[in-house]
């Protein structure tokens, strides 16, 4: 069966028939051609394909293409490019907050997506005070937080040290 | 050496690529057309396929192609011997299923979607038979293998016996390590597409060389025919050294179909199609005089073997080397299992090895009384103990008193269980780390153009260790231009052959290439000629050194955890590696690697084990939910320090392996300092919380905590 799906990627408006059972990140990569964002499980297990869904992170792998109708999304290839870096894009190359980089753009993503949780007072497990909005990026909080993106390489020293420099910008 | 980019912690040259989403890996490859292909694997670990049933499947929408046994193209035969990464992988080749999880079957469409529906209509029917799964329950089938990558499976020095018995203190303890999955985050997967008679494979091979041969000698195909590209890879730590099922079945498919196929594992096709790490039952016998000095060393590894293909897990290979002591023995045994086939892993044999003595050695040190930093420099030979060679460089003592001084050892709490930060009970541990040192044959192409930019050829891989950039900084250095003119181009099987990343062979074996040949182009431009239409090729290889000199990198690791006193949970709560790699080409990069490898460590320790259903052979929690990794919130400060040094030894260059040398020992400081935190001493690896808290019940440690 399909579907129609008119939806933004990265600014541009796409109107498609795709099977019902598409997952946007199947649509994203075999579709649109976009394979910035990765497949690591296919099961929102690993955070590989992480996007942000009109601003919000989420893994694409989840979310059914047939979903996204009138949905702005924005994926790694929408941050920035080789030219025109992202801050958290430059402060991960700055801080080798990677190592063979396949996690890496869900990772960024979501970094992405999770600083603006916080700008917004969403609390985490690790917050203690869930009146109290917080005045300064902690990296209690960033390790939890980002805790659903895996980094088998584990460069989470360096992803944490990353996103903390890119917060504080 | 000072005024060079050697050495300089540099950002990769690859880094824009990777963040911003246009680093190409295999599955970002594009064909047009491409048809979709879904692998279906055994349902059983043992026995015969009796019947293919794929009328459902054939007749389902899109499906343009389902290949098994029955119809499957005439390929090379299976063999044992050779190059067990670079020989022929044939698939859907025989009836026989060899273990739970092999591939049965390939179902091809025209969507990935209507291809992952359909591989769920093909009935596969087999007469099953009773298999061997469990490899204690097994033991009584354990052998004595031909050879280790090491040298032989066995060794003794001195009478064990009589060197045990003179000990003063002694430890007999049997641990246990589970098996382990590699999890790369990207799934191997393959593209194949046919020009002709040619072939091109884009997959994610570790060993660009040996997966060349392998796909052509498959297909019983010339070599020329075949390019394999492996531009990008997403992980391997050995998961990734050959080839697998994908590629094979993707270029079949492709071949038959005339159209491009791609064929992706799915996670948990991951756990079975792909290789693991064996699980192991070790031995460790250690005595002592009341001077802390070793009278006798035995370690004693027994580890599964699949039974389609042997492969030794050599545990006990680096005892052989650590420590000093008079009296001596290793032996190696394999359990045939019909079990998924195992290979190398984040430092083969040491990993795990090092799991168990370096525990064994901290169990040793309390019963002396005796600082278990002081135990091991005590020990330390002035020589090879077996080999009675020199070491080409050791500084294992260095590694010790350095990171003992920054890490803060002295504030260990020389009794376990005494320190408390409210419900932590929080503890301190150490251990030693070791790792074989290798090199092989590399050769390398370098052009220089007319501006003097460079470019450097390999068929070698960067699986995340930095390798595009390390090379970029070796031409740069030997032919004096800013890196910014060079660019490496690596993981194509046109290019000059190397033996691509594993072992952590990668940057001794390729960076005296590149200089070669970098220095080729310089006489050239001394003797006046160019600078452009330069070319020069050449090939390095390792030499007398291996034989004569005693070839390891060092290292001790410093952990600081916490244990729940009421749930048995552990967190680690900082961590400190030293290392002893030679000449570091990159500290960023380099130091990238050793956290790596240690957190990899704390996973060993803590986290990772693939379980096995004794009733069937499979690994029952094959995907990232059940299978546990360190995450984010498992890791706080972890940080590596590197040592100055320089092995003239291991490469003209002076550099030792890097990738591996980070996990050797990691688990154990882990598991030493869960011991110190509340003295209970787990040997049944991972040490979860169900294995704490039963310690924390026996009645000793009750009252202990009270």
């Amino acid at each position: 069966m399909t579907v129609d799906v008119g939806l933004t990627v990265n600014g541009a408006h796409h109107d498609l028939k795709v099977d019902s059972r598409t997952t946007l990140l199947d649509l994203l990569r075999e579709h649109l051609g976009l394979t910035g964002t990765k497949k690591g499980c296919d099961h929102g297990q690993c955070g590989a394909c992480t996007v942000l869904v009109d601003g919000v992170r989420k893994n694409a792998c989840l979310l059914l293409a047939a979903s996204m109708d009138e949905r702005g999304i924005v994926t790694i290839e929408g941050l920035g490019n080789e030219q025109a870096l992202h801050p958290m894009q430059a402060a991960f190359v700055a801080h080798d907050g990677f190592q063979c980089g396949y996690c890496t753009p869900g990772q960024i993503c979501s970094a992405v997506g999770m600083l603006s949780e916080i700008k917004r007072g969403l609390p985490s497990a690790v917050t203690a005070d869930l009146e109290e909005p917080m005045v300064e990026l902690q990296e209690a909080e960033v390790r939890e937080r980002m805790s659903g993106n895996i980094c088998r390489c584990a460069a989470y020293p360096n992803i944490v040290a990353a996103i903390l420099d890119a917060g504080k910008a | 050496m000072p005024d060079t980019i050697l050495g300089q912690p540099i950002d990769r040259i690859d880094g824009k690529a990777k963040v911003t989403g246009a680093a190409r890996y295999a599955g970002d490859a594009r064909a047009a057309q491409p048809a979709f292909g879904v692998i279906v694997t055994s349902t059983v670990g043992r026995g015969t396929i009796t019947k293919v049933d794929i009328k459902e499947a054939q007749a389902a929408p899109g499906v343009v192609l389902v290949m098994s046994h029955e119809n499957a193209p005439a390929q090379a035969p299976f063999k044992h011997e050779g190059d067990r990464h670079a020989r022929p992988k044939p698939q859907l080749y025989e009836a026989r299923v060899h273990y739970y999880g092999e591939p049965v079957a390939l179902v091809v469409a025209d969507t990935f979607e209507q291809a992952t529906a359909a591989a769920r209509l093909v009935r596969v029917s087999y007469q099953t038979e009773v298999g061997a799964y469990d490899l204690a329950g097994s033991r009584r089938l354990a052998y004595t293998p031909a050879e280790l990558v090491q040298g032989k499976p066995d060794s003794s020095l001195g009478d064990f016996d009589k060197g045990f018995a003179a000990g003063a203190q002694k430890v007999d303890a049997t641990y246990t390590t589970p098996y382990q999955s590699h999890n790369p985050m990207e799934l191997v997967g393959s593209l194949a597409q046919w020009d002709g008679d040619r072939l091109t494979v884009h997959c994610a091979t570790q060993m660009v060389d040996a997966s060349h041969h392998s796909i052509a000698s498959t297909l019983q195909i010339p070599l020329e025919n075949v390019e394999v590209i492996s531009e990008y890879i997403g992980g391997g730590f050995g998961g990734k050294l050959p080839i697998y099922g994908d590629a094979i079945l993707a270029a079949l498919a492709a071949k038959q179909l005339k159209r491009p196929v791609k064929v992706t594992l799915t996670r948990q096709q991951m756990f079975s199609v792909t290789t693991h790490r064996a699980a192991t039952i070790q031995r460790v016998r250690l005595a002592a005089g009341s001077d802390g000095k070793l009278t006798a060393i035995a370690h004693e590894v027994i580890s599964q073997s699949a039974r389609l293909d042997e492969f030794v897990e050599s545990a006990a290979a680096s005892t052989r080397s650590m420590y000093a002591a008079p009296n001596r023995l290793t032996r190696h045994r394999v359990v045939p299992l019909d079990m998924p086939v195992s290979d190398s892993m984040r430092a083969p044999g040491d990993a795990v090895g090092q799991l168990a003595i370096e525990q064994a050695m901290d169990e040793l040190a309390y019963k002396l009384d005796l600082d278990p930093v002081e135990l091991r420099l005590r020990n330390e030979p002035q020589e090879d103990p077996e080999k009675h060679i020199p070491y080409s460089t050791r500084k294992l003592v260095e590694c010790l008193q350095k990171g003992a001084a920054e890490f803060g050892w002295d504030k260990r709490p020389r009794t376990p269980g005494t320190l408390k930060d409210g419900q932590w009970l929080v503890g301190f541990g150490m251990a030693g780390a070791i790792r074989g040192n290798y090199r092989r044959p590399a050769t390398a192409k370098v052009r220089m153009d007319e501006n003097r930019h460079v470019t450097v050829e390999m068929d070698m891989t960067d699986i995340g260790t930095g390798s595009y950039t390390i090379f970029a900084q070796v031409a740069a250095d030997a032919l004096g231009v800013p890196i910014e003119q060079v660019t490496v181009r690596l993981g194509d099987s046109s290019y000059p052959q190397t033996p691509g990343s594993g072992g952590s062979f990668g940057a001794a074996s390729c960076a005296p290439a590149v200089h070669d040949a970098c220095m080729e182009i310089k006489k050239k431009l001394d003797a006046g000629q160019g600078p452009g239409n330069l070319q020069a090729e050449a090939k390095s290889a390792p030499g007398e050194e291996f034989k004569k000199f005693s070839q390891y990198s060092y290292g001790a690791h410093f952990a600081e955890v916490g244990v729940d006193a009421a749930t048995g949970e552990v967190r680690l709560r900082r961590m400190l590696g030293v290392f002893d790699a030679g000449r570091i080409y990159n500290s960023k990069t380099a130091r990238s690697q050793l956290i790596g490898g240690m957190i990899w460590g704390v996973g060993s320790a803590l986290h990772e084990n693939a379980v096995v259903d004794l009733r069937y052979g499979q690994f029952v929690n094959h995907d990232l939910a059940g299978y546990h990794v360190p995450v984010h919130a498992d890791v706080p400060a972890v940080d590596a320090i590197m040592l100055p040094g320089f092995d003239d030894k291991s490469n003209e260059m002076g550099s030792k392996g890097v990738g591996e040398l980070g996990i050797c020992g990691a688990g154990a400081a882990v598991a030493n300092a869960i011991y110190n935190a509340c003295g209970v001493r787990v040997r049944d690896y991972p040490i979860t919380p169900d294995k704490v808290l039963n310690g924390l019940m026996r009645p000793a440690n009750v009252a202990q905590q009270r």
